[in-house]
């Protein structure tokens, strides 16, 4: 071959190589994406029943309760306006308690029972995760609008 | 007054490395030789000074001062000496300083080994280092001062993060750093002769080390945080492709592109611009982590600033060094040319296509790392993309890549053929064929799990693959010497061996991987007193709970039996902790570590009113291998480093001795022991023994 041909070749192969390749990643992005529904936002069936999410918020308090088998737990997660009854199997992480911010991944049941697979928690004593936060704030917000007009109160 | 000394030095080194990044350089491009003959005593002072200044932080930790708000808020009187040195860097402001001390670190080095560079390259490569030390030292004492006083002092201090209190701390963020800031020489030197526009072979030889010892640091601190969220994290997982792992990982990837694309740079003089490019891609990389992790955009163990003002300074900061390098890149490149031609087949190809995997690996993983930041960012919602995605993508990539890893060794440069390379790894082949079908039926009838898995099976085909050809490839270079056998293993280079050693560490790694994702158990049970649980063949029974006092915690320690056809094998001891001055409860995994397996064991939480506890018990084959591994990939680095060939410069200066034993022990065995003719330099000596060996006029094409 010519080094032209050779050069051709080569850029050719090349793209062809990178159009696989974006193909395959852009599938695989869209179909991992996992999108965050706040308890509202669960209540108001805006979240899909066919694809895993997470939600988040706090867990309620008193809500925490161990299935006869020891493993499977069930807790609430409220953003303090709506709340979702969640299941998961499994060790909860240690920063877990009632009251404090969660975040949990999983598939909502056709009984609206959320069955998590994951439940993260804070890594620190001080903080709180940016979703659970947000899912506070928006119920804040929506609260603050309904309210408002009487006493300003909210945001 | 030990901090205010700290803060003072500090802001000396600020001013040192003004000085360092404007009149070096203004020096090399006028040709004043005062000029360029500063920027070795100026860096040098400049690396006093942080030095001092995180001395002077570290005696703070160490001495308790809770005036300092920064030892306030990360220790604690009851924090053990280890964990209050470890302190230092466990915050924001702290491991900021320690970024720089690094980086002073690094740059103190440059001016030590580049005695045979000529003065010019030295001048730019160190003020474009001394530019990022601006950046990181006037973000430290503007935003986050890491020796601000608190007053009143503190009547303790708040603690350190319990997950921080572990041996694993002390070593995974210098490390880490090491990597990352050790990039910065890497980049300094593409920026240095991207100014210069002399971008030839011996720029490649000069860039080699600095980037294989960047890279070598980072292999071992991202292997360390991965063990470390191994046996800490108690999930008994080694790699969550989280955000923040991802956030080193990227650069890991380019950097790995980049020593490979050097290697053709140097010997080849090809692919010129590419790997110009690479090195600027791989620090900015590296910048784009430290901004991810440390400004608190990611939610993980490793933000600690949630200070707007500090995030939009990284960010500033990161667009301008990056726009700015990328600018002159774009400006400059076309003046350094492509490089040398090569055929369709040879060692040229297989390395770019290496590069080319490892760089769209790295560009999918990023991807998936920042779009759920950039939605964010705009307002557009919350989302995350699943660690599904990353397997997804990360495994249809590197397939190739360990194809490719056995065939470029044994590949030639410029021109191979395709059937000699078939005859050449035909055994290998085999061999790797046969081995990926008998392994994965032997472990499944060991664990139990499944039948015949396809993905364990193609795993060991890609290890074995890997190993194989690397043997092929040693035969091949010990048939080409001539001379008694055991001397012919002198004759190749320690990089040679270096490469060697460190695709030998990724078939190390592979297996790790396979065998772990294809025949681990976990198991989240309920146990009683005297219960007992089966797992990969092991019984592990539940001998109860005390109570155990620790320096700062108390903790619940479990006994837990494990044997194994009735034979004891090990007490392992798993700890739920609470720490005294936060309140937080940790998890202490116990690990008994084997070569084929570890056993893993948590404590979840106690129920019927604390009669039994939730246990977490996991077998986990060969996940060891993976860390040996990285381990080895890391030290394949270092021998490659120990070349001769990066000293030769070195020797020619100083008077012939006769006598190679001065290489030091550090030398590879293909390095010491080996005269040189007489009345030739090493240079040419080693360009007469090395076939592989042709050297590029280089220049301009």
């Amino acid at each position: 071959m010519k080094p032209r041909q050779k050069r051709m070749a080569i850029i050719g192969g090349g793209l062809a190589a990178l159009a696989i390749v974006t193909a395959l990643v852009l599938n695989a992005f869209e179909d991992n994406l996992l999108f965050f529904f706040s308890p509202t936002q669960v209540h108001a069936k805006e979240a899909p029943l066919d694809r895993p999410f997470r939600i988040g918020g706090l867990v309620e308090a008193g809500s925490v309760k161990r299935g006869p088998d020891g493993v499977t737990v069930t807790f609430k997660v409220t953003d303090t306006a709506q709340v979702v009854p969640v299941t998961y199997k499994g060790i909860l992480p240690d920063l877990f308690q009632e009251g404090k911010g969660v975040v949990a991944r999983g598939r909502l049941g056709p009984d609206g029972v959320f069955r998590a697979d994951q439940v993260l928690a804070r890594h620190d004593e001080n903080y709180m995760p940016p979703e659970a936060a947000y899912a506070l704030e928006q119920a804040k917000k929506s609260q603050g609008s309904l309210v408002a007009p009487a006493g300003g109160y909210g945001k | 007054m030990i901090p205010e000394l700290g803060h003072f030095c500090l802001i000396l080194a600020l001013v040192l490395a003004l000085v360092q990044s404007i009149f070096p350089l203004v020096g090399a491009q006028r040709g004043t030789e005062s000029w360029m003959a500063m920027a070795r005593p100026v860096a040098q002072g400049q690396g006093v000074f942080v030095t001092l200044a995180f001395v002077a932080l570290v005696y703070s930790f160490m001495n308790q001062d809770f005036s300092v708000l920064n030892v306030a808020q990360n220790s604690h009187s009851q924090l053990p000496p280890l964990y209050r040195f470890t302190a230092t860097w466990g915050s924001h402001e702290g491991s900021l300083l320690l970024w720089v001390f690094m980086l002073s670190g690094w740059t103190v080095a440059v001016t030590v080994f580049s005695k045979q560079l000529p003065a010019p390259l030295v001048a730019r490569v160190l003020a474009v280092m001394g530019m990022i030390s601006v950046g990181f030292l006037s973000f430290m004492l503007f935003t986050s001062n890491p020796f601000e006083r608190l007053i009143p002092a503190a009547a303790d201090g708040r603690d350190l993060n319990p997950l921080l209190q572990d041996i694993g701390m002390v070593m995974h963020p210098p490390l880490l750093y090491m990597g990352y800031v050790g990039f910065a020489v890497a980049f300094a030197f593409a920026i240095a002769a991207l100014i210069s526009g002399e971008l030839d072979s011996t720029w490649a030889r000069w860039s080699r080390p600095w980037t294989t010892v960047a890279w070598l640091f980072l292999t071992l601190g991202i292997a360390l945080g991965s063990a470390w969220a191994y046996y800490e994290l108690g999930w008994g997982g080694w790699w969550f492709w989280d955000p923040v792992e991802n956030a080193s990982f990227v650069p890991w990837l380019v950097g790995t592109a980049l020593i490979h694309s050097l290697a053709v740079t140097e010997k080849r003089g090809a692919f010129k611009s590419w790997t110009v490019l690479l090195a600027i891609s791989a620090f900015s990389l590296s910048l784009l982590g430290t901004f991810l992790v440390r400004s608190g955009v990611l939610t993980s163990v490793h933000s600690f600033a949630t200070d707007p003002e500090r995030g939009l300074y990284i960010l500033a900061f990161l667009v301008v060094s990056i726009g700015a390098s990328l600018a002159l890149y774009a400006w400059r490149a076309p003046k350094i040319g492509l490089g040398g031609s090569f055929d369709l087949m040879s060692r040229e190809t297989a390395l770019l296509g290496n590069n080319v995997l490892l760089v769209v690996a790295a560009g999918s993983i990023l991807l998936g790392t920042l779009y759920p930041l950039i939605i964010d960012a705009l307002g557009l919602g919350k989302l995350s993309v699943g660690p599904p995605y990353f397997d997804a993508v990360y495994l249809p990539l590197m397939s190739p890549l360990m194809f490719l890893m056995g065939i470029g060794p044994v590949a030639k440069w410029k021109k191979a053929t395709l059937p000699e390379m078939a005859i050449r790894l035909r055994w290998a082949f085999g061999i790797s064929v046969v081995t990926a079908i008998v392994v994965p039926l032997a472990m499944s009838a060991q664990t139990g799990i499944g039948t015949f898995s396809p993905l364990a099976s193609f795993g060991i085909l890609c290890a074995m693959w890997i190993a194989s050809t690397a043997i092929t490839s040693l035969v091949q270079r010990l048939r080409q010497a001539d001379g008694p056998l055991l001397s012919r293993f002198a004759r190749p280079t320690a990089s040679f061996y270096g490469m060697l050693l460190a695709h030998f560490g990724v078939a190390v790694f592979v297996v790790g991987v396979t065998m772990v994702r294809g025949y681990e158990s976990e198991q989240d049970v309920r146990m009683r007193i005297g219960e007992t649980v089966q797992s990969g063949g092991y019984t592990f029974r539940f001998d109860g709970v005390r109570e155990v006092p620790g320096p700062n915690f108390r903790a619940m320690e479990g006994k837990i039996t494990v044997l194994k056809d009735g034979a004891f094998v090990e007490v392992l001891a798993p700890q739920k902790r609470v720490y005294n001055a936060s309140g937080m409860v940790m998890t202490e995994a116990a690990i008994d570590s084997g070569f084929t397996r570890d056993l893993y064991v948590s404590l979840g939480e106690p129920v019927d009113n604390g009669e039994s506890w939730i246990v977490r018990v996991y077998h986990k084959p060969y996940i060891d291998w993976i860390w040996a591994g990285c381990f080895l990939m890391a030290l394949g680095g270092l021998l490659a480093v120990c070349d001769r060939r990066y000293r030769v410069k070195v020797r020619e200066r100083t008077p012939k001795s006769g006598s190679e034993t001065n290489y030091g022990p550090g030398s590879s065995p293909g390095s010491g022991g080996r005269p040189s003719p007489v009345g030739t330099s090493p240079l040419t000596a080693k360009l007469g023994s090395d076939p592989n060996y042709r050297p590029m006029d280089g220049g301009l094409r």
